[in-house]
């Protein structure tokens, strides 16, 4: 690795000589060029993306192009929750595939990202939304995927912070809850696929954005930024929240749209919470991190918006929500609220695939579950960069699935993307 | 200025003290000789008080018991009441020992980032260690017990909003009101004044706090509102702000609203939100003892309590020259004042050098500790280390404008060298900052209508002066909460986590509770310096809501409990109850799910009354149902466009199933259509959809059609709706109304029980049956009337799943179930009822290549348990366990006119597979049951039963 | 929060209003299928101004020229 490697034995020398010994994590690369690829957006999945092209591909002659610092979009934005415990089933494969590469993502970045699988819960208030429940969970297994259907009594032994009293405005009456998916540390992601990808000889340059496209008739052939013009063999736009945007520098137009999230964290209090708990029918969530504050956010905005900002109103619906559910709560402190822009697809799943112009491609409309896809995105998107060929795990997401009628709508609600 | 004794008792970690009323709980602390108050995060170390309000990030405790316990709060923002229980933190067995203070002597081992480096291993070794970390994280415990406390919800509108009662603030706010402006004025302490609460000043003769007191008087009384212990954590889009107000201190009991979170509307703000001073970075100026120059100035003149016996003046500027005076006078050593500056004068510095030890050119190397706490300070003095004995380091590094709301509401910095820091540049809302928080210190400039003398004269302005220094053994802290310390910023830089975004998330700096509000501009002066660029390009975090951190409770407010979201109740809500309905949510409903008789189970009860439907009739209440009457010369062209079956043929007096899709061709809406007159129509659709199909009309009206002569009223909350079915429901109709049913898919109005009635024959069940819609008022004399006849012909009433289960075996779709979004109508066989000619919403995209496919697409089959096992619902419909689902089970019911089970579901190909077992497999309930695949139809297929 | 001005009601909270969609983005019954699916799944989504279609509880249907960056309302106008 680019620094020297990590482990306890580096950080013993560390204390004894100051930690001066310490090299740059990844190089401020210089623009050069040609590349064989050019991944536009330094987020967790362009990162994961070069690593994979570098490592599993052999391709090298990589460039991260990143308008900020990188992993501060949505990647420093999220909360963290990893788990594939989708309903539909391509949705099942690719963030499955995701879950299993975060099993072994420290080890294999050599960066802990502190994934940390304490379970991800889905409650259940009424028989109906039991029977969704375990709809979901017999569809999981059903492709090869963990799920627990457990009851109250179980519920109540793995949180019990929850209101389980039967005058509860949303009594529980279960859960389904995947042991092997919980929580990660999103900027040790970004990070750690930096270091990885960096030391495989990917140029990573931040403070470079791209205003346009370079082109030879109907192909693209580069990207002309605020550092000068770089060549490519292939661009691969990965930058959800602006896919809207980066798309247009090239006359695109997608069927994306991009919505404000909101989320909040609390003052670091001593451990209240050891699981992940999402709701089969409310739209809030919580979880704690590891440096003890409350983690938690609900629906999005529903208007569009760049501005990383939205109403007050969303946070304090949410957080009705959670306390209600988890009434200890109340007495906490938020310490922070935030917000990211988040690529609303226009069925709620991404989208990953070639674009209408020879050499550029897509990946982007993670909508509000990015996050977890972050090495299966990287993965399979380098496989189509590398080949020009789709992944069989990223190929029913390809874009032109909206025309054709082929839309993967894991809640149902259609086009519009403040009905999701 | 203090009396002996004190007459407010408190208690920290058991011990008992008293204090003075107006002393903060760090005031009454100090003054009764407890230094250590608290341990740090990371480190351990021991932990004094170090400011004087909600910039503190050191003095951290837990005040109040039980259920109104409140970790984390800041010992300097928590003001006295009798009985207050306070409790260190974060440090075990206790305070004074600490087993935590471990982690200082390996703190090499852990600098920032450690836990990036190591820790490897299957995510389940991971999960060990983090158990360990888990622990030690965290600085408070949190309540257990629900919160016993209320909070309320104010909305509130002015001309004026000015946020700070500091000199600035009090002065812009009467100025406002007197201007005849509705003025709202806002500020955090107890008591107005801010600046002037740490100052000896008098101005227009009174001494600067009774000035203050006396204009916020005079603000009230110009119809002003006041508010104090309010913070204002959050602006907002269009000067729209939030602000928290605290009606108790922490811990303490409330009658009413315990905290108060205030929406403002405001024409504009004025900023009047001072400055927080800088630290000076040196080694150990964490020490109990050591605290900001303010902060020390604030317990002498505003609470009489010397921090110590001698006292050391740390400064880069004039105004800390202040505290010397301030503790000199009550009687504390001033041993020495070090100025970093080579070259100091004017009035202010004059006074103190004919009173004090003053030194140029001077600065603290190192804080020296005995025991836990400041014992004396390693200092250079002219070009030569010398040690002073102090117990009190005041020290400050200048002041920086509190810039959050400027920048929460989009507004630009500009960087003033001078003072090494930002001052709020252009507004992007109606907001301007004014006072020390614009970068004016002068009392004199920002009271220019008032006669300000201050005795030891105005300071120049501030001058930053080196404000980092990392040149002696021993930690020198930048983010005193998170312990980052100049160390880890050097390492962050180094490892290339360059951006200040970068150095933030990797060494936490700033991320605490505190949120960085005393070390973000020294840490970013050291940043800029390792980065060899001026501070200004070193970038700087975002600031963002809330500026100071809320209470979770104060943003849920009245939405607690049963009021946490609305619950929809029936009009009849009252008749059900009086016969012992089960309810169950439907949405934000709540509807009768069952009637349970002594010793029946809900299976039985939803199994008996469905029978009770075939056999003689029974009465169910839908008026959760969606209605809509669409009247006007255009009222069919817009039933056209939403209703995706014929419409133009029906005629009046008639009535018809239809569906309505979504722009991209699925099923978003299914019920019934009705001709009431010419230009007269009724939609009825489903409870969930109600409000979306409310919105759909108006939008299909407005935007695609531009305005049509229709008028669109919904008018669901108006009708109650009755459903009378099965095969004496005609019976039971004509004896209460006196007239022949109407046809099937008829409608005609009636009278039942003296009540004007609409009835609808139209039968969901399978049964004949029959809609009643009376007036929700009225309701309760036609449901009573009904429900007696039917129970006179051994009938009487039914819930939801007897419903459920009485249209399973007819094949309907339920939006939700098998409707789930998903699916177009010709999955769902119902190609045939749409309208051929086309022109309704999602006909279009009903042309999209893969749904015109007849091969791949799930469609509605029905599904008969083979050995009449119940079917699972929600089970996956596969050839054998363990392979890819072909399906699913959307709906299962027990057979209602004979013995068995059946369901719906949504299959692959389904249209082809009648005839096939197939397995419904559920692995989360263990349970396989093998299933004939059938058309969606188990109950007379003639529709021989509700025709007349 | 926006302040938004309804052309019936005047200037009133976000919370009153609910966006719908981009006037570009508008199916009309009679477009031809391909145009209607081209329409329906295809946005701009710019990083700047655009022509919004909102509703207000008060049942107005509005067009609102409204920037995504800043939230500034250009103009507001009856649909």
């Amino acid at each position: 690795m680019g620094a020297g490697r990590y482990n306890a034995l580096a950080l013993l020398r560390g204390a004894i000589t100051g930690h001066r010994h310490w090299g740059r994590a990844w190089r401020a690369a210089e623009p050069r060029g040609p590349y064989d690829v050019i991944i536009i957006g330094g987020g967790g999945h362009g990162l994961s993306t070069a690593y994979y092209l570098a490592k599993v591909h052999g391709i090298r002659r990589v460039a991260v192009v990143e308008k900020g610092y990188i992993g501060g979009g949505n990647t420093g934005r999220n909360t963290t929750i990893v788990r594939s415990n989708y309903r539909q089933a391509p949705l099942q494969s690719l963030f499955e595939y995701s879950l299993k590469l975060w099993h072994g993502l420290s080890d294999e970045l050599n960066y802990n990202v502190m994934f940390s699988p304490r379970g991800a819960l889905f409650l259940g208030h009424s028989d109906a939304d039991m029977a969704r429940l375990a709809e979901r969970g017999d569809a999981m297994i059903a492709n090869g995927l963990d799920a627990d259907l457990i009851g109250r009594d179980e519920v109540a032994r793995l949180v019990p912070l929850l209101d389980m009293s039967p005058g509860a405005r949303w009594p529980i009456e279960g859960g389904l809850i995947q042991r092997r998916g919980g929580t990660a540390r999103h900027d040790a992601v970004a990070w750690g696929f930096a270091r990885a990808a960096d030391s495989l000889g990917v140029d990573i340059i931040e403070n470079c954005e791209v205003t346009g496209f370079l082109r030879e008739g109907n192909r693209v052939t580069g990207v002309r930024t605020t550092r000068g013009d770089i060549a490519a063999g292939r661009t691969g736009i990965c930058v959800a929240g602006n896919s809207g945007h980066v798309a247009g520098l090239a006359g695109i137009k997608l069927p994306i749209e991009s919505h404000t999230l909101q989320a909040w964290v609390t003052e670091p209090v001593k451990p209240m919470i050891d699981t992940v708990v999402m709701s089969q029918s409310l739209h809030c969530y919580f979880s704690q991190s590891d440096k003890g504050g409350m983690v938690g956010g609900g629906d999005p905005d529903f208007f569009p918006s760049y501005a990383q900002r939205g109403a007050p109103i969303r946070l304090e619906d949410s957080i009705a929500q959670s306390i209600a559910l988890a009434p200890a709560l109340s007495r906490l402190r938020m310490v922070r609220s935030w917000a990211g822009v988040t690529d609303m697809s226009f069925d709620g799943s991404p989208i990953i695939g070639e674009l209408p112009l020879d050499g550029l491609y897509l990946n982007g409309g993670w909508c509000y579950g990015g996050f977890k896809a972050t090495p299966g995105s990287g993965s399979v998107y380098a496989h189509l960069l590398a080949t020009g060929q789709s992944h069989p795990l990223a190929a029913p997401f390809y874009l032109n699935r909206f025309a054709d009628g082929r839309t993967i709508d894991e809640v149902g609600s259609g086009p519009m993307p403040q009905s999701r | 200025m203090r009396d002996g004794a004190g007459s407010i008792p408190f208690t920290f970690d058991g011990k008992a003290y008293a204090g003075q009323p107006g002393d903060t709980l760090a005031a009454a602390l100090i003054a009764n000789g407890v230094r250590l108050v608290a341990r740090s995060f990371k480190l351990h170390r021991p932990r004094g008080i170090m400011g004087a309000g909600v910039e503190e990030p050191s003095a951290l405790v837990t005040v109040g018991e039980g259920a109104r316990a409140e970790p984390n709060a800041r010992a300097t923002d928590v003001f006295l009441y009798p009985g207050l229980v306070a409790r260190s933190q974060n440090a075990w067995p206790s305070l004074a020992f600490d087993v935590g203070a471990v982690n200082s002597l390996a703190a090499a081992l852990i600098p920032a980032g450690f836990y990036y480096k190591t820790f490897f291993g299957p995510p389940s070794r991971w999960m060990l260690y983090e158990r360990f970390i888990r622990r030690a994280a965290g600085l408070g415990k949190p309540p257990q017990a629900p919160d016993p406390d209320h909070y309320g919800h104010r909305s509130a509108f002015c001309d004026v909003l000015v946020v700070g009662a500091g000199p600035a603030g009090l002065a812009a706010a009467l100025t406002a009101v007197d201007a005849g402006k509705r003025v709202i004025l806002i500020e955090q302490d107890a008591a107005p004044g801010g600046s002037l609460l740490r100052e000896r000043v008098t101005i227009d003769g009174e001494p600067g706090v009774v000035w203050a007191a006396n204009v916020a008087d005079r603000i009230r009384a110009g119809g002003g509102r006041v508010l104090l212990r309010t913070t204002v954590s959050g602006y907002w889009d269009d000067n729209f702000l939030t602000a928290v107000e605290r009606r108790v201190e922490p811990g303490q009991p409330a009658e009413g609203d315990a905290q108060v979170l205030w929406r403002v509307r405001a024409g504009e703000v004025v900023l009047a939100t001072g400055t927080i001073e800088r630290p000076l970075v040196f080694a150990n100026n964490d020490l109990p003892g050591v605290m900001m120059a303010g902060a020390a100035r604030a317990l002498a003149l505003r609470h009489g309590v010397a921090p110590g016996r001698r006292a050391v003046i740390a400064t880069s500027h004039d105004e800390a020259y202040r505290t010397a005076f301030a503790l000199a006078d009550l009687g504390v050593e001033i041993v020495a004042i070090l100025d970093s500056r080579t070259q100091a004068s004017g009035p202010l510095v004059e006074a103190a050098r004919a009173r004090f030890d003053v030194h140029a050119g001077a600065r603290p190397l190192r804080a020296i500790r005995r025991g836990i706490g400041l014992a004396g300070v390693d200092a250079l003095i002219d070009g030569v280390k010398r040690r002073l004995l102090a117990d009190c380091l005041a020290m400050s590094g200048g002041a920086s404008p509190v810039l959050h709301l400027h920048r929460q509401a989009g507004g630009a910095l500009e960087y003033d060298a001078a003072r090494g820091g930002f001052l709020p540049g252009a507004g992007r809302q109606r907001h301007v900052s004014i006072g020390a928080a614009a970068g004016e210190h002068d009392l004199s400039a920002i009271l220019t209508l008032a006669r300000v003398v201050d005795p030891l004269g105005p300071g120049s302005p501030p001058a930053p002066g080196p404000l980092w220094h990392d040149e002696a053994p021993g930690k020198a802290f930048v983010d005193f909460q998170n312990d980052v310390t100049t160390l880890d910023l050097a390492l962050a830089q180094r490892e290339g986590y360059v951006s200040v975004e970068h150095t933030k998330r990797y060494t936490t700096l700033g991320m605490g509770t505190d949120q960085g509000k005393t070390g973000a501009m020294v840490a970013l002066a050291q940043i800029a310096d390792l980065r060899g660029v001026p501070l200004p390009d070193a970038g700087l975090t975002t600031f963002r809501p809330p500026y100071t951190p809320v209470t979770m409770g104060a943003f849920a407010g009245p939405m607690k409990g049963d009021h946490a979201a609305p619950i929809r109740r029936l009009p009849l809500a009252a008749a059900h109850d009086a016969l012992g309905a089960l309810w169950v949510p439907a949405g934000a409903w709540m509807r009768p799910r069952a009637y349970l008789a002594p010793d029946e189970t809900l299976a039985q009860a939803s199994l008996r009354e469905a029978r009770m439907v075939r056999a003689s009739v029974g009465v169910v209440d839908v008026s959760s149902l969606a209605k809509f009457e669409i009247a006007g010369p255009d009222a069919m062209e817009l039933v056209a466009a939403v209703c995706a079956t014929p419409v133009a043929k029906l005629a009046i007096g008639r009535g018809r199933y239809t569906v309505m899709l979504r722009e991209d061709g699925m099923v978003m809406d299914d019920g019934t259509l009705w001709r009431l007159a010419e230009d007269r129509w009724l939609i009825t659709s489903s409870t969930g959809g109600a409000a979306r199909m409310a919105r759909h009309l108006t939008y299909v009206a407005d935007v695609l059609l531009g305005h049509p002569r229709a008028a669109v009223v919904d008018v669901g909350e108006h009708w109650a709706g009755l459903a009378l079915a099965g095969p004496q429901a005609a019976a039971v109709l004509s004896g209460l109304t006196g007239a022949e049913a109407p046809a099937h898919m008829g409608l005609s109005d009636a009278v039942i029980a003296g009540v004007p009635v609409r009835v609808l024959a139209a039968s969901y069940s399978g049964e004949r049956a029959f809609e009643v819609h009376v007036p929700g008022h009225l309701a309760r004399a036609v449901f009573d009337a009904l429900v007696g006849a039917a129970r006179g012909l051994g009938g009487g009433v039914y819930g939801l799943d007897a419903m459920d289960h009485l249209r399973v075996e007819k094949g309907h779709v339920v939006i939700g179930a098998e409707a789930d979004g998903r699916v177009t109508p010709a999955d769902l066989g119902l190609g045939g009822v749409l309208r051929k000619t086309g022109g309704y919403v999602g006909w279009q995209a009903l042309q999209r290549p893969a749904l015109v496919e007849p091969v791949g697409r799930r469609h509605l089959v029905g599904l008969t348990s083979v050995d009449h096992t119940p079917i699972a619902e929600g089970a996956m419909l596969v050839m054998r366990e363990g392979e890819p689902p072909l399906g699913h089970v959307t709906t299962a019911a027990p057979r209602v006119a004979q013995d068995g089970a059946i369901a719906l579901g949504l299959l692959t190909d389904g249209t082809t597979r009648h005839g096939q077992i197939m397995l419904a497999w559920s692995p989360t309930r263990r349970s396989t049951v093998p299933v004939r695949v059938g058309p969606p139809l188990f109950y007379d297929a003639q529709g021989a039963r509700y025709r007349d | 929060m926006l302040l938004i001005p309804c052309p019936h009601c005047g200037p009133r909270n976000q919370e009153e209003f609910a966006y719908e969609r981009t006037l570009d983005s508008v199916v009309r019954l009679n477009d031809a299928p391909e145009l209607a699916i081209a329409t329906l799944y295809a946005r701009a989504n710019p990083r700047g101004q655009e022509h919004e279609i909102w509703s207000h509880t008060c049942g107005q249907w509005l067009r609102l020229t409204r920037d995504r960056i800043s939230h500034a309302i250009h103009s507001v106008e009856p649909l």
